[in-house]
């Protein structure tokens, strides 16, 4: 996270005290805390209105206004907040840096989201392969209880809050919220039917649970202490505050960046992670995670990054993760180690998903080896459509969750721009790029 | 029944962090497998019993996850990711390199029971791609070449625990993000080093 052009919120910290961005002493010389001691003193709905205000958008790649989220929260209590830590789609991995390098700041978001909702107990999921993650949080954790800012009488008021951190098992799936309630309560991490069971409605132990993604929940010590109205001008319209982008694959300078949104794919790509590896070209970029439909230069590389105009362009933003190809990629094989991903991560619930992405795996590997037939193009697009009828964006859904129409993606994306390397294939018996 | 006093205590208090004793099951795992290495019937059957459920259940869940082991996985488990961005970084030759050093495909365990490989989806290190776990600490930019120097390495010092920085030191490249300090806390098996499941070994420091 090196750029210098635009301001740093999430990222600040750990950019300017690399040594001990993570520890309490260096937190609390930082400002630290001092959000959450103000929040003590303010109302639920002052909180929850600040935050509405705001514009927080979730960062877990719904794009859904985290203000609306919390507003929708059911009266019966308890009420529990789930903080989802699960990030795992390839190309992400802006989590694991705001895990370990600001754990206090996370935490301190924790408890304003819980004061705001009246949570008394929160759970962090964090995914099984990040052990040093989760134990440089339970580091803090440890510190802030021992601070007096966990525990019972929080900052020296009567009210209780315990925080504990929960592994994950090694299941993409997870990081769907209700498949991450199922897990969290000791159950297969299978999604639940939404409806009825919204977390907000029916969450954790039926309860009404908030579910909120690390880098959301540590935007909000920052939403408190700027105000509504500076944190929605750091953004770009719509997309308020910063945005953290993962960037990936065949750039020099791979790494997290913390941007505004409105910036073109061209300053992201070319400027901040600094161009093509080796002198290469720009063969096309998967601009939101491995579920995003895939961007090609001669239509996109001066487009806006915006949520809108991504969706507008048919694809979508999502957690951020971009992931960029240079012309010596074969994109059958890109295709096919993006549809195997949700082929193993499939939770086999849905038929159309567990059968169909295990299917087009198998059609893309016999393609990329040269086994293809003629109508394999056509194929991968039917069984598609089984997933996701229509083959639109957003995508429908013949499953309970995303998961399935999630690798379509690729495939569409195949169709749309690289139907004649895929033909290659099949007509040359072998991959035409060697 | 069979588990030690200090996992018995810590069973204890991961439970009481739960609403629900059903909620302990996956921490409970983790704990049985400090315990024998990997799941065993009779651990699931331990945990089972803590948590009110059936054998069977336990088991139910513990298959669905990749990290809980219904086999030995050696005392290494050398985990390549192949996923996307560590493929066009070069993953697959990583992995060939891993498999060939180790003798033992995707999947297996080589006859000394030291060393287990398995190529894995992403493990969220795609910025140092290709990234490759040991016991689940991470080493980020790894070459083919320094992937055979690390299953040797691990093959004639059998060190007793695994540490990211140690790792990342001797046989990594660039890196998704600096790290910042050096820390000692590693793994002590094939399962995530995490304080609470008493699954990380620290340093003497005396």
């Amino acid at each position: 996270m090196t750029t210098t052009t635009y301001p740093q919120v999430l990222t600040r910290r750990m950019t300017e005290h690399p040594a001990d961005s993570h520890t309490l002493a260096r937190y609390e010389a930082t400002g630290g805390y001092q959000q959450a001691r103000a929040a003590m003193g303010m109302t639920r709905e002052q909180l929850v209105e600040t935050v509405k205000e705001s514009g927080l958008i979730g960062r877990g790649g719904a794009g859904f206004s985290a203000g609306m989220k919390w507003s929708f929260l059911a009266p019966p209590r308890p009420s529990y907040l789930v903080v989802n830590g699960d990030e795992s789609e390839p190309g992400t991995f802006k989590d694991r840096q705001l895990l370990e390098r600001d754990p206090h700041q996370m935490i301190e978001g924790i408890i304003i989201a819980s004061v705001a909702n009246e949570v008394h107990e929160a759970f962090i999921y964090i995914r099984g392969e990040y052990p040093k993650p989760a134990r440089r949080v339970q580091h803090a954790i440890d510190e802030a209880y021992a601070a007096g800012y966990l525990g019972d009488g929080i900052f020296g008021s009567d009210y209780q809050l315990d925080v504990t951190v929960h592994l994950g098992g090694g299941a993409y799936i997870c990081g769907e919220e209700t498949a991450l309630i199922n897990s969290l309560e000791g159950r297969r991490g299978e999604p639940r039917l939404k409806p009825p069971y919204f977390p907000a409605a029916k969450g954790l132990y039926m309860l009404p649970t908030i579910v909120n993604n690390v880098e959301t929940v540590s935007n909000l010590p920052h939403i408190l202490e700027m105000g509504a109205d500076a944190y929605k001008a750091l953004g770009h319209d719509k997309d308020t505050g910063t945005f953290l982008f993962s960037v990936s694959g065949h750039v020099k300078r791979p790494g997290n960046y913390e941007l505004p949104h409105g910036i073109t794919w061209r300053e992201l790509i070319f400027d901040i992670a600094g161009g093509m590896l080796d002198g290469r070209e720009l063969k096309a970029w998967i601009p939101g995670g491995a579920s995003a439909p895939w961007f090609v230069p001669e239509e996109h590389l001066d487009m806006p990054i915006t949520k809108d105009d991504c969706g507008q362009a048919g694809s979508m933003l999502g957690s951020g993760a971009v992931i960029v190809m240079d012309d010596s990629t074969c994109m059958v094989k890109a295709a096919e180690r993006v549809v195997r991903f949700f082929a193993h991560e499939s939770c086999g619930q849905c038929t159309p998903c567990r059968e169909g992405t295990t299917w087009m795996q198998q059609i893309l590997a016999r393609i990329e080896e040269g086994h293809g037939r003629a109508v394999d193009l056509d194929l991968l697009l039917d069984v598609s459509d089984n997933i996701s009828p229509g083959l639109a964006w957003p995508p429908k859904m013949t499953t309970i969750c995303p998961l399935g129409p999630s690798a379509v993606s690729p495939v569409t994306s195949l169709a749309k721009y690289f139907r004649e390397e895929v033909e290659a294939h099949v007509t040359e018996g072998r991959c035409p790029l060697g | 029944m069979s588990w030690s006093p200090e996992t018995v205590a810590r069973a204890e208090r991961i439970m009481q962090r739960y609403p629900e004793r059903r909620s302990a099951v996956m921490p409970l795992l983790y704990l049985s497998m400090l315990e024998d290495g990997y799941l065993t019937d009779d651990g699931m059957r331990e945990v089972a019993e803590w948590t009110g459920l059936t054998p069977v259940q336990v088991k139910s869940v513990a298959s669905f996850y990749g990290m809980f082991k219904l086999r030995y996985t050696g005392k290494y488990l050398v985990s390549v990711c192949t996923s996307i961005s560590c493929m066009l970084r070069g993953a697959d030759d990583v992995m060939a390199a891993v498999e060939d050093e180790a003798g033992v495909p995707h999947g297996e365990t080589d006859d000394d029971g030291v060393i287990a490989v398995e190529h894995v989806e992403c493990i969220g290190a795609c910025g140092g791609a290709p990234a490759v776990q040991v016991n689940y600490e991470l080493i980020e930019g790894i070459t083919p070449e320094q992937a055979r120097d690390l299953v040797r390495w691990l093959r004639e010092e059998q060190p007793d625990k695994i540490v990211a920085d140690d790792l990342q030191e001797r046989f990594g490249g660039t890196r998704s993000f600096d790290w910042a300090i050096r820390e000692t806390e590693g793994a002590v098996g094939p399962f995530p080093a995490f304080g609470p499941y008493g699954t990380v070994a620290e340093e003497d420091r005396s």
